[in-house]
């Protein structure tokens, strides 16, 4: 049984195609993930989904109910993060929650259990008005307050963005808390390294689904040798990589620059060429290709 | 669930110290502001004419009269009882009565006493309407006998009605509670769902099990209450520090009061309707509002000196029939009798507004 069903759906803003026609499903107790950079209608495709914007073509069903005819059944049972902080800034913590609370017909009290550690990491603070709070802070709020009926779909666009990288993490143990509830969650980030959290995710592009799997299935579909190389300067290391025979792409990750054949080389005949060209490698191994280098290769060569 | 809109926004409010200056301390600042009074031409006015005398000068008076441009003979009257129903309807503007055997008396070179009857509830309007009959009457005088020396044979008698310290206020409390409420109400309503908007928090509370008549309720009624705080505040500043009158049904007064401010309101949920920004609203509901309202109701240039366009727009300014019907209550003591008009306009605004303001209120986008 799927959550939510997409079935050719598509969106222009005037001459752009914001989401080109596509379809997808996410399983019921599925966490979900919309993968890709800014710009690759993971919002738009969103938008749609939560019954605020009508698509152009195709349909869709959260909860087996057409996402424009069922609008008003949908608005019940999902619960959105949106991507902008939007609750009310000059409300507190516990105002923020009870208003939701009241418009969602339900108590506090009755989805605290639900909300587990979140709600008691920001409850010290219950009295601070929102706006007062920090990024981290501002978030788990705003998952508490998607929550607070205890929806059947969680929807997120970007939790993490402008997030520090330890509420991130925690961030998305909360996401796997919450799945084993039974609730269903989407979710979209253009963080590549956070795809790996999601049980299944969709690499997107300029509008369109370029890949569609389990992480694990979409490195391993991966077949190029890749090798994680770093030198003094990677900068320059990547300039001079440019002629070396044989290489398919070469470009900076983190601290590294991944370098991608298309045939099997030894790290011998790598560093060989660096040291000819005048660049001493620090460190040089074969790795197994991430999101990140899936994604880039599709975006390249796809 | 309305309950819960209904405290948040009030939270909003009492929190945001702009908004509680733009509510009670623009009132204040606009009555002192407006503690003047301009005066303009005003032409074709509507007024009755008591001819008791019915000769050759008494017509040669009124044809004069109405060859000037600025009068019109709205009706003739019979008797001295209906000066007071012409007025009170507010059908006429000012009552000229000639007295018996006018031709006779002037030929015989004795006084003549011309009464000169005018409505002063608006005070602009009564005392240029005083003033042009008086120069027609000299001027008329002087045609009789050019040569006579400067001997008043004809003395206009002038009796202001309705108001007869000719005191300004009466002319702009009406106004400016007009003003301010439509201001108030209509700017404030679609500034705070631009703010909501703006935040974001439009799109989180329209996905819930909210409908557009429940938002728009919530953020009306608290809106409702303070404004009608508002009117009340104002009229007894009106009565008690400027002296206005108060000669009519309170209840009745408030009535107006509640059904202009609905009017105003579901204005501003219209405008917030088109304004994405809380600046997009302050324009709009600025130009929109405050302009008509005080240069096309009647408030300060009489609508009968206008155009017919601009006559016809002011018709459907609702501080005309606002002011038409405080002006009633206040200074005239009218009951519904004198007032089913304008109320009878102002519900139907109300109800229209309210009833577009729900059907364009959009929780979904194209």
């Amino acid at each position: 049984m799927s959550a939510i069903a997409v079935n050719g759906i598509s969106k222009n803003f005037g001459e752009i195609q914001a989401v080109k026609p596509m379809s997808f499903s996410v399983k019921e107790g599925e966490l979900f993930g919309l993968i890709g950079p800014d710009g690759a209608g993971k919002t738009t495709l969103i938008k749609i989904l939560v019954t605020v914007l009508k698509p152009d073509s195709g349909f869709a069903t959260i909860d087996h109910h057409d996402v424009v005819k069922d609008y008003h059944y949908i608005r019940n049972i999902i619960g959105y993060m949106p991507g902008k902080f939007a609750l009310y800034q000059d409300l507190s913590i516990e105002e923020n929650m009870k208003f939701f609370a009241d418009v969602f017909g339900t108590k506090l009290e009755d989805n605290l259990e639900l909300m587990g550690d979140i709600y008691k990491q920001i409850e010290p603070f219950k009295k601070r008005r929102a706006g007062q709070l920090s990024g981290g802070m501002k978030q788990k709020l705003a998952l508490c307050c998607a929550l607070i009926h205890r929806p059947k779909i969680l929807i997120l666009d970007e939790p993490t963005t402008g997030v520090d990288a330890v509420s991130r993490k925690e961030f998305w143990n909360m996401l796997q808390h919450i799945r084993t509830q039974g609730i269903s969650i989407l979710v979209s980030t253009p963080y590549m390294d956070e795809a790996a959290k999601c049980d299944r995710i969709a690499l997107m592009q300029d509008g369109s689904i370029i890949a569609l799997d389990t992480p694990q299935a979409i490195r391993d579909s991966f077949t190029y040798p890749i090798f994680g190389i770093r030198g003094a300067n990677n900068y320059h290391l990547i300039e001079k990589m440019k002629s070396f025979p044989h290489l398919r792409s070469i470009y900076p990750s983190g601290e590294f620059a991944h370098l991608v054949m298309n045939q099997e080389i030894t790290l011998q005949e790598i560093e060989d060429f660096a040291a000819k060209s005048g660049e001493k490698l620090i460190e040089s191994k074969l790795i197994k290709a991430d999101i990140e280098d899936c994604f880039i290769e599709m975006m390249q060569h796809g | 669930m309305l309950k819960g809109l209904i405290i948040k926004e009030f939270r909003h409010i009492l929190r945001d110290p702009k908004t509680l200056l733009i509510l009670f301390g623009m009132p204040l600042l606009q009555l002192l502001l407006f503690g003047f009074a301009l005066s303009t031409e005003i032409k074709n006015a509507p007024i009755a004419i008591l001819d008791h005398a019915k000769d050759a000068q008494s017509y040669a008076l009124q044809s004069k009269i109405f060859s000037s441009g600025y009068f019109r003979q709205q009706e003739k009257l019979k008797n001295e009882k209906q000066i007071a129903q012409s007025f009170e309807g507010g059908k006429v503007k000012l009552v000229l009565v000639i007295p018996p055997k006018f031709a006779e008396q002037l030929a015989n070179g004795n006084h003549v006493e011309i009464q000169v009857i005018v409505d002063a509830s608006d005070i602009n309007t009564g005392i240029t309407l005083q003033n042009y009959a008086q120069s027609i009457i000299q001027n008329f005088q002087q045609q009789i006998h050019p040569t006579s020396k400067p001997f008043m044979q004809i003395v206009p008698k002038v009796r202001m009605m309705f108001n007869p310290e000719l005191k300004s206020v009466y002319a702009f409390v009406p106004g400016v509670s007009a003003l301010v409420l439509i201001l108030i109400s209509a700017m404030l309503t679609s500034v705070t769902i631009a703010r909501e908007k703006e935040l974001g928090t439009m799109e989180v509370i329209s996905i819930s099990p909210l409908r557009t008549q429940h938002i728009i309720l919530g953020k009306v009624l608290p809106y409702l209450l303070l404004s009608m705080i508002n009117a009340a505040f104002i009229i007894l500043v009106g009565i008690w520090v400027l002296g206005m009158p108060m000669n009519g049904n309170v209840l009745i007064l408030l009535l107006e009061c509640l059904l202009y401010v609905l009017v105003a309101l579901a204005f501003g949920v219209l405008i917030s309707v088109k304004a994405n920004t809380q600046q997009e609203a302050m324009f709009i509901s600025l130009l929109s509002m405050m302009l008509p309202t005080i240069i096309l109701s009647g408030f300060i240039f009489p609508v009968e000196s206008m155009p017919w366009g601009l006559q016809q727009i002011s018709k459907i300014i609702p501080a005309s029939y606002f002011i038409e019907a405080i002006k009633s209550i206040m200074i005239k003591g009218g009951g519904f009798d004198l007032i089913w008009k304008p109320t009878l306009v102002l519900a139907f605004m109300a109800t229209l507004l309210i009833i577009l303001s729900i059907k364009q209120l959009k929780t979904r986008t194209n």
